[in-house]
């Protein structure tokens, strides 16, 4: 197979397990199978998968960078992506639907609870993100780009926090996630190698400079 | 083909006490809808529903009740059998909603025993059935807030906390009572966690605890309580937070000195003693003044968020208990 069809299955697979949970919601709303409190249930979920894509989307670089698995880099983007769509539906779900727009308590959500405000600081971060993940912006930012796009460790470490604060005792799952999160910083802080290392990295990721299709 | 010695009938399969008491009460409902064809109104502020009856021996077969048109004193829907039965905390059991429904399976709640302790005059290690016998059972249609802001409705079946207390006749400093859950990791396996520290405890001061307002409940919707709502026998004191509930009681316990109640013990700075619904004092992590009703208004798309009421709407019964306690430092 060649390298573009095995990009593309990988897009494909990342696209298929991408729409799975909204998929999943969509059903068991059809279905029924919310239980008492569904608005709730609906939120949750959504701010779980987008956290776990966020997270999936920071370890593909590390990933890379243990396995030489480089075919992974573009799969990159449509994660991140999918990170930010459900982050931005789970906003919506949370203004609209839960609230119904009732602007008072939602500003006063933003501004009294830190869970809400620190949520909402990491949504309106991974904004910008969005809108510049095109390859024309990757151009005209050029290195500015990578700057820029290194928030997305701020909008994480957000999204986690708000994800502790909002528990009630059970921290098992925040901890998990928060623990992924400091695995994943420190290899990124590992990086600095030897030079010789360093060097033959540089050399062994020469022939795959290819662009991929995105 | 198995033919079964009584000897071998395990006295889980013997129909349960509270069954058959739950049974009598039928007599009793069918002839208050009768009579009034309401609910409603009646003793404590309207809070109570149906007619009370002493726990006498009958065993008479009565039709299941119809609790469509039963509502509460504010003229509020229940919410069905099963919001009630899926969606809860009883961290016993995992500290999701739906784990209690799946997990409680494992919990044995007859035979079951309550040790009544402390300072009291009349201490002793109870059968459940002989522990419930002074009770005056009846149904109790009250709502049900929890500290997370959701609420429900739930039609409770149970008899008022003073009419054990009474018999165990605390002595004249005994100032609180103290309660339990069971603590068995095999029959709970949420007990495996640390997630808070087990057994279960809770507490009321006497005068909350005698209110007639505080019942122990051993059945909901007219049938004996699912092991995940808290079976054989647990807490309602309605103008308090959820958490206050004590699930599965073991022990009861007349103390001189303030309860440590579990939740207060796991965060102190959001979980007081006290745990009165108050609209105007938050938790320190979200609001109390609102809650989102489940049950019948309440769907995927819509599902409105009503004020939260003082004590929970039954602050005309209550608010004299608190007479000159600051509630923002006791709560």
């Amino acid at each position: 197979m060649s390298k573009k069809r095995r990009v593309l299955l990988l897009k494909g697979l990342v696209w298929l397990l991408g729409l799975t949970p909204g998929v999943w919601l969509v059903w068991r709303g059809f279905t029924d199978g919310l239980g008492a409190n569904a608005i709730e249930e609906v939120l949750h979920r959504l701010g779980d998968t987008s956290l776990i894509a966020l997270l999936v989307a920071l370890s593909i670089t590390p990933i890379r960078r243990l396995t030489g698995w480089h075919i992974l880099a573009p799969l990159r983007r449509p994660i991140g992506l999918f990170a930010f769509f459900y982050l931005t539906v789970h906003f919506l779900w949370y203004a609209v639907v839960d609230e119904g727009l009732a602007f008072e308590y939602i500003v006063e959500d933003v501004i009294e609870r830190p869970y809400i405000m620190v949520g909402f600081a990491a949504w309106l971060l991974l904004i910008p993100l969005a809108i510049t993940s095109t390859k024309g912006w990757i151009r005209r930012l050029k290195k500015n780009w990578q700057r820029l796009h290194r928030l997305v460790y701020v909008s994480t470490g957000l999204g986690l926090l708000h994800f502790y604060w909002q528990v009630k005792a059970d921290t098992y799952w925040p901890i998990a996630a928060i623990t992924v999160m400091v695995v994943l910083l420190l290899l990124r802080i590992r990086r600095k190698k030897p030079r010789r290392e360093r060097e033959r990295a540089v050399a062994a990721q020469r022939p795959r400079q290819e662009p991929l299709a995105d | 083909m198995l033919i079964r010695k009584p000897s071998d009938i395990p006295s889980s399969e013997i129909t349960p006490e509270s069954v058959y008491i739950n049974r009598r009460k039928f007599i009793g409902k069918s002839a208050g809808i009768a009579a009034g064809g309401s609910l409603i109104g009646g003793s404590i502020g309207g809070a109570l529903a149906g007619t009370p009856g002493r726990a006498a021996a009958q065993t008479a077969q009565v039709p299941q009740r119809d609790w469509s048109s039963v509502r509460t004193e504010l003229g509020e829907e229940l919410n069905s059998f099963e919001d009630v039965t899926t969606y809860n905390n009883f961290y016993e059991f995992g500290t999701q909603k739906d784990d209690p429904a799946r997990n409680a399976h494992r919990l044995r709640p007859r035979p079951w025993t309550i040790e009544v302790g402390g300072m009291c005059a009349n201490p002793g290690v109870y059968g459940l059935e002989d522990f419930i016998r002074p009770g005056t059972m009846e149904d109790r249609i009250y709502r049900l807030r929890c500290v997370e802001a959701w609420s429900m409705v739930i039609p409770w079946y149970g008899f008022p906390l003073k009419d054990v207390i009474d018999r165990a006749d605390p002595l004249g400093s005994a100032r609180y009572v103290e309660f339990k859950t069971l603590l068995d990791p095999e029959q709970m396996p949420g007990q495996r966690s640390n997630v808070l520290n087990w057994p279960y405890v809770e507490g009321l001061r006497l005068d909350e605890a005698r209110h007639p307002l505080t019942i122990l409940a051993t059945g909901v919707y007219g049938q004996d309580l699912p092991n995940q709502n808290g079976a054989p026998i647990r807490l309602i004191v309605p103008w308090k937070y959820g958490f206050k509930g004590i699930k599965s009681i073991v022990s009861m316990t007349f103390t001189e000195q303030e309860p440590f109640n579990s939740w207060k013990r796991a965060a102190s700075n959001e979980y007081g003693f006290y745990a009165n619904v108050n609209p105007e004092v938050n938790h320190p992590r979200w609001s109390q003044a609102r809650e989102r009703r489940l049950g019948p208004n309440c769907g995927v798309f819509r599902c409105e968020q009503i004020p939260t009421m003082l004590f929970n709407g039954y602050v005309d019964q209550v608010a004299g208990l608190y007479a000159g306690l600051d509630l923002r430092v006791y709560y």
